[in-house]
């Protein structure tokens, strides 16, 4: 079959739509991880979570630029930004947990999001304190180029980055949990917290684990992030965040698969929206609402999330 | 004659709205005048009480997760601001026998009802399907809903979407007010009743309600219209005292914003959320003024780390003491006299 030169036109932008929605899909799969784990273990929805892929950015920013990458572009400068940055936000990340949400773990569910609404307001008014709230611009690391797939499709060099690295990670994060003694330890504080303590679990010393991993995840999002758009800003986190959560409920909370696929299913959803929602009736303004319009139907249809199992109840 | 003892007390609270509303006047009251700043302050704290008692009926005594008030608060507000722009002046010139103030009222208390129904419609809506959810899910969704409701109403033009929508002031301290002590008159009596025991009874143990006969569905969509109604009168008088609106204000901040209240003062009590939303309001003020601090060559703006410090109280409370200021206490109860069998 051959196609005349404007279908291939409209097929190569929705090749296109589909390679920009999976690289945002890719960051939202990275910080949903660190929601649906903390959340499978502390049943908590760590609000703050969102603003540590904001940190996980200013972090890259500071290093990158007081180690001098940002003038000369190399792999190496990418790769120690990356690593460091994931680095500061694991210590952040665990640290939130020790003094903010270990103290309210054995109150009621409501003090505990509360605690992590606090949580997240200290460290967005905090970074607009220290940094102020205009945006800047992150360094590119790597020199970015294009190049053409087939037909008018392209993809940049920081997609491809986005690709690679948020795939490493998901493989590094599958091995921890499935093939370590402390991945092992993490599911057994998931599946029951109490009986994981009496079978001499350091209960303490996973969570803390969990959230250093969570926070790793998403602050790689942030340096991805900030290589294929470089604003970066304190508040850039929680419209972020909330839908990188949203995907974790989508894919059903808790589960690691589920993040990845409600990630990549929110980013592509977002795009095509974008892209094809004037046909439909829907413009393009309400990109932001299309994923809460997704999470609606699915709690509404089937409300453990695509991959979740239902729990029921017991008297 | 309990209720002799309602009516009195509403009256001398009426008369009190009244000689606090004239003095903010230009004119000032006696000569004792209240300058705008703080008339503003206290508009704010009457507004954010009826969004903490409503929010209250729903999270505090009917136990249920709703983390999205701004969103029926925003139907309120964009519905009257609708119609008072567009058949406002109508209608007041169509009155004006009766005096401008009297024609505004009307105006105002029209516009009341319309954000009151709207809102409410909205509240139903968005229950009927999200009240089979518990706990977390539901505070996901009404989430969810309440950010699609800004970003629908962000794209709508005639009421001027992106660009904001000037509205006429047709809200004073006088009607916020009267507006305030009828939000939580209404409440407290909804929570007294038979009715309010089912709601009780909801939070304490759903299925054990449910054992009992209630209809606990049925209940739970109530006590979430009831709140989201007045979330919406609140709105409408947000719109009509400001002037302006603009979904910014409506963002789910300013829904996290009335659970901060509630939780502070004490889930569950009346007092608590009035003192929740005082503290609220008042706080993130009272930190403006404090002193710049010279250490060496640097100034430590303490002012500008407000929200800073603001977030760190809230954790901090948390932590200390969960259950908020009262708890499910309210502050009579510590008036009352202790003794007699236990």
């Amino acid at each position: 079959m051959t196609l005349d030169s404007g279908q291939q036109e409209k097929m190569d932008t929705f090749i296109q739509q589909i390679i920009n929605g999976l690289t945002i899909g890719s960051i939202y799969a990275l910080i949903a991880l660190g929601y649906t784990m903390v959340y499978g273990i502390l049943r908590l929805i760590n609000f703050a979570h969102g603003d540590i892929y904001m940190v996980g950015a200013y972090a890259g920013f500071m290093l990158a630029t007081a180690l001098g990458f940002a003038v000369n572009p190399s792999v190496f400068g990418f790769i120690v930004t990356l690593l460091g940055s994931m680095t500061i936000a694991a210590a952040i990340g665990m640290a939130i947990e020790r003094f903010a949400y270990r103290p309210v773990r054995k109150y009621s569910k409501m003090t505990t999001l509360i605690t992590a609404i606090g949580m997240s307001l200290l460290i967005e008014y905090l970074f607009v304190f220290i940094f102020s709230g205009t945006p800047r611009s992150f360094p590119q690391l790597l020199p970015n180029e294009n190049y053409t797939l087939f037909g008018n499709a392209t993809i940049s060099t920081s997609q491809i980055l986005i690709f690679v690295v948020s795939l490493l990670l998901m493989i590094f994060l599958q091995w921890i949990v499935y093939q370590t003694k402390i991945g092992k330890a993490m599911r057994a504080v998931s599946y029951n917290i109490n009986s994981a303590k009496l079978m001499g679990i350091n209960t303490d010393f996973v969570i803390a684990f969990t959230f250093a991993l969570g926070s790793a995840l998403a602050a790689a999002g942030g340096v991805l992030t900030a290589q294929y758009n470089p604003k970066i800003e304190p508040l850039m986190g929680i419209i972020t965040g909330l839908k990188a959560f949203v995907a974790a409920v989508l894919g059903g909370i808790g589960n690691i698969p589920g993040a990845v696929l409600g990630g990549l299913l929110i980013g592509a959803a977002e795009t095509l929206v974008v892209g094809y929602g004037s046909y439909i009736g829907v413009p393009s303004t309400y990109r932001d609402a299309v994923a809460f319009a997704i999470l609606i139907l699915v709690l509404l249809i089937r409300p453990a999330g695509l991959l979740g199992t239902n729990i029921q109840e017991k008297v | 004659m309990n209720w002799v003892k309602s009516i009195g007390i509403s009256i001398i609270l009426i008369a009190l709205i009244y000689v606090i509303n004239s003095a903010m006047s230009s004119a000032g009251f006696f000569g004792f005048g209240i300058d705008d700043y703080y008339s503003r302050l206290l508009v704010f704290i009457a507004i954010n009480i009826i969004l903490a008692t409503s929010l209250n009926l729903i999270n505090g005594f009917t136990g249920q997760f709703s983390i999205g008030h701004a969103g029926f608060m925003a139907v309120g507000a964009y519905s009257s601001a609708y119609f008072t722009v567009n058949y406002g002046k109508a209608i007041e010139s169509s009155l004006a026998f009766g005096g401008e103030t009297i024609a505004s009222g009307i105006v105002l208390l029209i516009a009341i009802l319309i954000g009151l129904i709207f809102s409410a419609i909205a509240g139903l809506l968005v229950g009927i399907p999200s009240l089979r959810l518990k706990g977390d899910y539901l505070a996901i969704v009404t989430l969810g809903f309440a950010e699609i409701i800004r970003i629908v109403i962000l794209n709508i033009d005639s009421v001027g979407g992106a660009t904001g929508y000037q509205v006429g002031g047709y809200a004073n301290f006088f009607w916020v007010g009267i507006l305030a002590v009828i939000t939580i008159v209404i409440i407290h009596n909804i929570v007294k009743s038979d009715a309010g025991r089912a709601l009780v009874s909801i939070r304490e143990d759903e299925l054990a309600a449910e054992a009992m006969g209630v209809n606990t569905t049925r209940y739970k969509v109530i006590s979430f219209v009831i709140g989201s109604g007045f979330a919406g009168v609140a709105g409408v008088l947000f719109a009509h005292y400001n002037r302006f609106l603009s979904t910014n204000d409506f963002q789910f901040i300013k829904s996290f914003e009335i659970i901060i209240m509630i939780v502070i003062g004490g889930m569950g009590s009346m007092t608590g959320a009035i003192l929740g939303a005082i503290i609220v309001t008042l706080l993130p003020e009272m930190l403006r003024y404090l002193p710049d601090i010279q250490i060496g060559a640097t100034t430590f703006k303490f002012a500008d780390l407000r929200l800073v410090i603001f977030a760190l109280i809230l954790i901090l409370t948390m932590i200390l003491r969960p259950q908020g200021i009262l708890g499910t206490k309210e502050i009579t109860d510590f008036f009352k006299r202790k003794g007699g069998l236990r």
